[in-house]
Order: structure tokens, then sequence, then C-alpha cells
């Protein structure tokens, strides 16, 4: 799964405007050639129905990074991950992955470099937990011979890795909200990607697990080289565990940068509307400080 | 995770193992063979019965070209080649064919009461039917009336109206939409009905479906459709996996949701279409069959939708033939007659899962 990640994650030709942007800065005589943003928004803006959910972000994510998105509820930080998934075509700017516009990639190409870990499903059918794990291969299998030992392979450290061992067996509709909601990560984790979207992963789980979610994030991205993009609700999670922070209210980006300078005390009142002291006093705060 | 947490998960594996599946291997050569024995079957029984080894052997000789020794009579193998083995065959690649077709409007509609039939195609082909007996006009192309004809016709132009107008609103709306369409569809069925005074006779025939007017040429016009139909159907059968997670889900997972969901609804209903334009509508084979699919080897399409083909040719000339032994009825009295009750017991055995 590892060697996999970053060898999708290295487009082999330079995209055109990667080649004007090196061009420029060889005139301005800047030496370093940044490298290739992981995901990349210029001017994005979004709309449902005609209503703008987002306007005017502009964000660039290295490969590697680990990103959290946090904000009111109602922001965009949703829509924020389904322009970089590529389901929601933006009404105004681009989205790059790995240097690429999402509008040049099929459905397939987005596929194998984004991985985003789905919300609560209703299974139409009985399913067992690895049969929907093993969903997370579909972008790599051999669309006529179906899976390969490889893909078996992944599947298995899936599971292992999230550790859902205990119930490869059971009914994916017979277990709790939060085992079903750690099977969906395992299905995104089998599905070997670059980069890992995850809206609020953490929701329906107990303290112990939303901590060991968590780990499992930390671990995808320095081990495995993960480039990781999170929405969080739970700031005190999102301060402990991700080195950037992007805030966002009404559909922009306010603030973004170190935990501690996205989360400042007049931050949090303005765009939350709370008093510090109850933002990062999460319920979680006693399980990140053990 | 936690290092702790597979230790102590590992040995709790295996324990609490719910869902036991048969080996697709195994449900693939059972069928097969319960096939070959539908055909043998299904061939010997009838007025002129006769023998399975008379049977094998003469489907050897003139199927296969063997060099069998003859010891039956020249009536008996006229018998069987050109009355039972197109009408067997004609069984079969209906029973295959509306199978197939049901296992993929279950997995698109996400619902595992959707059938061919759901998103309007019995309800056109009937109308169809019914008009082209109102027709005072007999033409015969190719051995087909304008009731095959016209209930070709009548199943995809309704299905084309019910996408068309439902397709913005979701698996919802494109359901609704279905129900909405084949009700007026049915209003005119039963206008048409009313005024076909001597006909109806002919209209009921098509509505409980049979098998009386097989041929060879009938056979080998279905064919096709339905054959190339179902191979594109399960060279997809990629798309149908995403989307057993939803469409949101698929797309993440590389499945260009609109695209697959349009070309699949179009093949499972011309496929549909091909087999009720020769055979009638014949209700819950493609209702049973892919749920008693499933419960043997689990959801992956690549699997479900092969097997189901057998399986539903299995059924559906065992139909028949239990059909001709009851002195002729219509098919599709059988197939409700046993479809629904075993669709009841299925429901009572897997009722944990649907309430979701």
């Amino acid at each position: 799964m590892g060697a996999a990640a970053p060898a999708a994650a290295a487009p082999a030709r330079p995209p055109a405007f990667g080649r004007a942007v090196s061009a420029a800065l060889a005139v301005s005589a800047i030496p370093a050639v940044p490298a290739i943003p992981a995901v990349r928004l210029v001017g994005a803006s979004a709309r449902y129905r005609g209503r703008e959910v987002l306007r005017d972000v502009d964000l660039s994510i290295a490969p590697g990074e680990r990103l959290a998105v946090v904000g009111p509820n109602g922001a965009g930080k949703s829509t924020l991950l389904r322009l970089i998934a590529g389901v929601l075509a933006p009404a105004s700017g681009s989205v790059e992955i790995g240097g690429d516009p999402l509008s040049r990639l099929d459905r397939i190409a987005i596929a194998r470099r984004v991985a985003a870990v789905p919300q609560q499903v209703a299974l139409p059918f009985s399913m067992t937990v690895e049969e929907v794990v093993a969903l997370g291969r579909l972008p790599h299998e051999d669309p006529f011979r179906g899976p390969r030992e490889s893909d078996r392979a992944a599947v298995a450290a899936a599971i292992e890795r999230v550790g859902l061992a205990h119930l490869v067996g059971r009914d994916a509709r017979e277990i709790s909200l939060g085992e079903r909601q750690l099977v969906l990560l395992a299905l995104s984790v089998a599905q070997a990607t670059p980069i890992l979207l995850l809206d609020e992963p953490t929701v329906h789980l107990d303290l112990r697990h939303q901590v060991e979610a968590m780990e499992l994030l930390v671990d995808l991205n320095e081990r495995d080289g993960t480039t990781i993009i999170a929405v969080l609700h739970d700031l005190a999670l999102a301060a402990h565990f991700f080195p950037r922070l992007v805030l966002i209210a009404d559909g922009a980006v306010v603030a973004d940068g170190a935990p501690e300078t996205v989360l400042g005390p007049d931050a949090i009142r303005s765009v939350f509307g709370v008093d510090p002291v109850h933002a990062l006093r999460a319920p979680s705060e006693a399980a990140v400080s053990r | 995770m936690a290092s702790e947490t597979r230790v102590v998960a590992a040995p709790l594996a295996g324990v609490r193992l719910r869902r036991r599946r048969w080996s697709p291997t195994i449900v693939v050569v059972g069928s097969l063979v319960a096939l070959a024995a539908a055909l043998v079957l299904g061939v010997g029984f009838g007025s002129v019965p006769i023998a399975p080894a008379d049977t094998i052997a003469i489907l050897a000789h003139r199927l296969l070209a063997l060099p069998v020794e003859r010891t039956w009579d020249a009536s008996t193998e006229t018998i069987l080649l050109e009355l039972r083995l197109p009408r067997v065959l004609s069984a079969m690649l209906v029973g295959a064919g509306l199978a197939v077709a049901g296992a993929t409007f279950q997995g698109l509609l996400r619902n595992p009461l959707a059938d061919p039939y759901v998103l309007g195609t019995a309800s056109g082909a009937a109308l169809g039917a019914a008009i082209a007996v109102l027709i005072p006009v007999r033409i015969l192309i190719l051995e087909l009336g304008l009731l095959n004809l016209f209930a070709f016709a009548g199943a995809l132009a309704a299905v084309f109206v019910v996408y068309r107008i439902g397709r913005s609103g979701g698996l919802t709306g494109l359901l609704l939409t279905g129900y909405a369409v084949g009700s007026l569809l049915a209003a005119g069925l039963a206008m048409t009905m009313y005024m076909s005074g001597a006909n109806l006779r002919q209209i009921f025939s098509f509505l409980l479906g049979g098998f009386d007017g097989a041929s060879w040429l009938r056979l080998a016009i279905a064919l096709p459709l339905v054959v190339l139909g179902s191979i594109a159907i399960i060279l997809r059968a990629r798309s149908l996996n995403g989307l057993l997670l939803g469409d949101e889900s698929a797309a993440h997972l590389g499945v260009d949701v609109r695209r697959e969901r349009a070309i699949l609804l179009g093949l499972a209903s011309l496929v549909t279409a091909a087999g009720v334009a020769i055979s009638g509508l014949i209700g819950f084979v493609g209702l049973l069959v892919p749920h008693l699919v499933r419960m043997a080897v689990g959801p992956d399409a690549r699997w479900v939708l092969p097997i189901s083909a057998v399986a539903g040719a299995c059924l559906l000339a065992g139909a028949d033939l239990v059909a001709r032994l009851l002195g002729d009825i219509p098919v599709g009295v059988v197939t409700a007659l046993v479809g629904a009750p075993a669709f009841l017991v299925l429901l009572r055995r897997t009722r944990s899962g649907y309430e979701q």
C-alpha cells in the first residue's frame, strides 16, 4: 500500500502551468522551483442551485501535508472537500490535483489519486465488512479479471490497520454507527491514494476510537506520506493532531496556518460566536492530554 | 490502529462470523448442471414423452454432430427439434435476460424491491401489445407480428420517457416517475382492453406470458439482443459494485455515475424489452433470482450477474415445464404462484436488512 502511493503522487509530465511558473521564476532568479502542490485551488467558487457556498478560495497544499479544515456549520467545509474530490465542479476558478486540473482527469484517474471517506451509507443489500472494504480497490482492479492478489492484500492490510479484524465476516448493516464509520475509513485506506479526504471522521466514535482514528491519520501521513485533509468540528482534536489548520467562515478562508495562530481567541469569538474558554475545552481534551 | 486492539481482536475473528457465503465456483458449476438438467427434462416432457437418453442422444447427434447410433424415429426428432427445443431455449433466454435485468435494476436503483419492470417496461410493452391487437392489419415480419414489435417498442419508449422526466430527481425521482408513468399506461391498457371485444383473450395471454409461439426464428431475433445486452451489462459489473455505496461514494471510487446509470438502464431495458416481446409479461423471475444469488455468493455484481443469468434460465425453463404439465396454463401464473411465497420466505430470512 505504502509503496503504491508515492508513485501515483508524482505525475510524469510537468503540466503547462508548472512550466510557465518555472519560467517566470527563472526570470526573477529565484533558484528553487517549488514542488507541485498535491492540491491547489485558485479562485475557486462553488454554488448549489445558484446559492454561493464557497467564494474565491485560494489554497495550496503540499504533498505530505496534514491539514484540518475547521469552521462553523454551513461554512462550506464539506463543499471544499467535494471540490477537491471532483464530485462538484467549481462555478469559477480551478482545482488541481498534483498539477493537473480536475476537469482534465476522468473519474478513475481522480479515484486513483484522491480517496474520500464516505459519510454513513445505507447499503441496499446485505454485505460483510470485508466486502465493503474491498470496494476501496475498485479504481485499481482490472475491470475484467477483478481483484488481484495485491488488491486482497491491500484490503487485509487496511482492515488490520483500522483495527476491524474482529468484524470482517459481520454484516455491515448490523454493526454500530461508530463501527460502520471505521469500516468506511478502512475502505478509503484500502483505496491507497496519495491524498485522503475525511469529512467529520470522528462524529460517531467514542473517545478512545477518536484518538485512535487520529493516530491512524498521523501514521498514514508520516509513514506512507499520504496527504490528509480532514474536516473536523472538534477544535481540540484538530489543534492537537494537525500542524496546519484552515478556518472557513461564510464560504471564505479567514485564517490558514498553525493551530495557535488560526485558533486565536478573537477568531473563535468572531467566527464561532462563543467564548474561547468553551471552544478548546472540548470533551476529548482529556484523551488528548493523556 | 493501536496494537492492543489487534491482539485482542484476532482470537475473536471467526467466532463472530455471521454471513456464510458459498464459493462462487461451486455455485456456477451447480447452476450449469441444473441448466443441463432443465434442458433435458424440459425437452423430454410433453404429450409425446421422450426418454432422457434419447433426448441426450438426439442433441448430441444434431447439435454437437457426434456420431451417435440412431435409436429413435424421425417424428420424435422433429418434435424435439422443431417444437420443444425452441420453446425450452426461449424460456431459458427470457429467464436469463429477466434475471440479469432485475439484478441490474436492483443495483442501479439501490432498491431490493426493484425488478425489470419497475421503470415502466411492463406497462409500456402491455399497452403496445394491446394496441397491436386492436389494429386489424395482420402482418408478419420474420415471424414476428405487430404484437411483438409494438411490445418491444412500447417497453423501450416507456423507459425512455421515465428516464427523461425522472432523472433530475435522483433515484427516488426515477422510481416515482416510473410509478406515475406506469399508472398512466395502465389506464391506457384498461381502455384498450375495454375496447378490444373478442380480442381480449389475446391481450390476456400476453399479460400472463408464455412460450406457445416459440420458434427458432423468433428465438434467433431475440437472442442477440438479450445475450449481447447481458454481456455488456456484465462487463460493467464494476460500476454496479461502486453504486452499492451510493452515487457520491461511487464517484469517489471512479464511477462516472450519470453515464454509467444511463448506459446500464438502457441495456437492462433493452434486454427486458427483447425478452418480453417474445414471451409476454412474466413476473418474479427478475425480482427473485438476483436475491437468491446474492444470498449465496454475496453482492459482488461480477458474480451476481452471470450466476443470475444461469439461475434465471433454469427457473423459467422449469416454470414453463410445470405450466405445460398443468395443461398449458400461462407461465406467468406459475412464476407468480411459486415466486410470491418464495419471496416472502426470503424477506423473513433477511428481514434484519431491509429497513434502512
